[in-house]
């Protein structure tokens, strides 16, 4: 297959380019949630972004959480911002990281001001937001401006027969061609963690990666009151097959194809290191790693699944895959490409790697994902450890 | 092409994974190996389900599992070839 040269995006003030073209109303903390709500409820066209923390947070978990608010606005598939916050002095802290990529972008607090009023001024900015950014047109973006994160959820055995392995070679198809691309889930690289070592693309990124990946697996044999078989692998991926965590993560892994790493990153952090293939440290659970990734500034993401996850992000649309018929049967509606066909080898994974590539070019160029048009807008803060 | 049953990542794996709807008792399963397009034969003993897998050999007690060529965990009950591989025979050599 020839691979299409561009998409058709949004071109951003700071350069880069969004497969959408949202404005969100953005809460600091879990209390503003109401009055951001009521503010999307006003104005068609914007899009709250409920959570359940920003108070009380300190040190490295305080960092996430503005890294996350602030990336999140930042991200170009947004045009324009307004953030609510209970107290002003955090309200632009977030405001002022936002503004620095050049789109709109206003702070509101409530204190002094209450509910009611706020909801009125925000209102008024938001609908001058909204219209303004009903303006804005697609345009040809070249492909390299595609940003794509991955990560993989309910999975089952399908996933490392053939829905992974599809994503790694559209990765080993695009890597070449320019994009950005982000793998997560430390916790779900267990078991495979040496040999994902290994493909650092310097031995620093590889150091870095044991180093992220044993601080996590130190932490769980702290905490851990027997061992994570509940957890991991999940009752889902059991039901399909999946045994132990070190198959599943040899079958997450299969997502990268043979792309290596060229750095690790903080979870929610942008990659400043170029184009190419990087490891961000995040959850493996589905709303809380797609969050992260972007606010890490990724603005489009591919999701395959085994039994069917469902998620989605208000901000980034999620295309699912699947390899498995049973779930492209009982649960068509969640899925945007099928390569069940692999199974029955009807169908090879260069053609299915190909298929999804225009099925990730479609989206990008507008067309709603099937989370997108379910209404499916998880938008899940990771919270490092409990509040003061 | 004819029917595959199961598909086994590695040349050195001791499991394969079912790709059809289930395997019943007795059945003649076909198996490809996707890393070198051999076929393989195995008589399934149990019904095992999609995406479920089947022992490609006799193992024993301690014994390591083998798929995608890496270890992915201990047998803590015998298995026979043939019989269905899943958590109550298998867990991991993590924590």
């Amino acid at each position: 297959m020839k691979i299409p040269k561009s998409f058709l995006g949004y071109k951003r003030e700071n350069g880069r380019a969004g497969t959408r073209n949202h404005v969100i109303i953005l809460p600091v903390d879990d209390i503003s949630n109401a009055c951001a709500e009521a503010v999307a409820n006003n104005i068609k066209g914007t899009i709250a972004l409920p959570h359940s923390y920003g108070r009380l947070q300190f040190g490295a978990d305080l960092e996430l959480h503005f890294r996350t608010m602030i990336g999140t606005g930042s991200n170009p598939n947004v045009a324009a911002v307004i953030v609510i916050g209970i107290e002003p002095k955090w309200t632009k802290r977030i405001v002022d990281g936002i503004k620095k990529t050049g789109k709109p972008v206003e702070g509101f607090h409530i204190e002094r001001t209450g509910d009611i009023g706020t909801v009125m001024k925000a209102s008024k900015k938001a609908q001058e937001f909204v219209m303004w950014a009903s303006e804005k047109q697609r345009e040809e973006c070249p492909l390299s401006d595609l940003w794509i994160s991955v990560k993989c959820g309910e999975s089952d055995t399908t996933s490392g027969l053939a829905s992974n392995p599809t994503v790694g070679n559209l990765m080993d198809k695009l890597e070449p061609l320019g994009v950005h691309l982000c793998f997560g889930e430390t916790s779900e690289l267990t078991g495979a963690e040496a040999v994902c070592a290994k493909r650092g693309a310097t031995p620093e990124a590889s150091k870095k990666f044991m180093k992220t990946w044993s601080a996590y697996n130190d932490f769980i044999l702290k905490e851990a009151t027997d061992d994570l078989s509940e957890s991991q692998p999940t009752a889902g991926n059991i039901a399909g097959g999946l045994t132990t965590i070190e198959e599943k993560a040899f079958g997450n892994f299969q997502k990268i194809g043979s792309c290596k790493f060229i750095d690790v990153l903080e979870p929610a952090e942008v990659p400043t290191k170029g184009k190419g293939l990087y490891f961000m440290d995040t959850s493996s659970a589905a709303a809380e790693c797609v969050t992260l990734q972007a606010a890490g500034g990724f603005n489009i993401h591919l999701f395959p699944t085994g039994q069917g996850n469902i998620v989605g992000n208000p901000i980034e649309p999620v295309i699912k895959l699947t390899a498995n018929p049973l779930t492209v049967k009982s649960m068509g509606e969640h899925i945007d490409c099928d390569v069940s066909k692999i199974l029955s080898r009807e169908m090879n994974l260069s053609e299915a790697g190909d298929k999804l590539i225009e099925t990730t070019i479609k989206v990008a160029n507008g067309r709603l994902t099937c989370a997108e048009a379910l209404g499916h807008k998880e938008f899940v803060m990771t919270k490092l450890y409990r509040s003061a | 092409m004819p029917q595959t049953d199961l598909i086994i990542h590695d040349e050195k794996d001791n499991v394969a994974v079912v790709v059809i709807e289930k395997t019943s008792k007795n059945q003649e399963c076909v198996g490809w190996v996707m890393e070198n397009d051999k076929t393989i034969k195995v008589k399934s003993i149990n019904e095992i389900p999609l995406g479920h897998k089947i022992a490609l050999q006799d193992l024993k007690e301690g014994d390591t599992i083998l798929k995608y060529g890496h270890d992915i965990g201990k047998v803590v009950k015998s298995i026979k070839k043939g019989e269905h591989v899943h958590v109550h025979n298998v867990k991991t050599k993590k924590w």
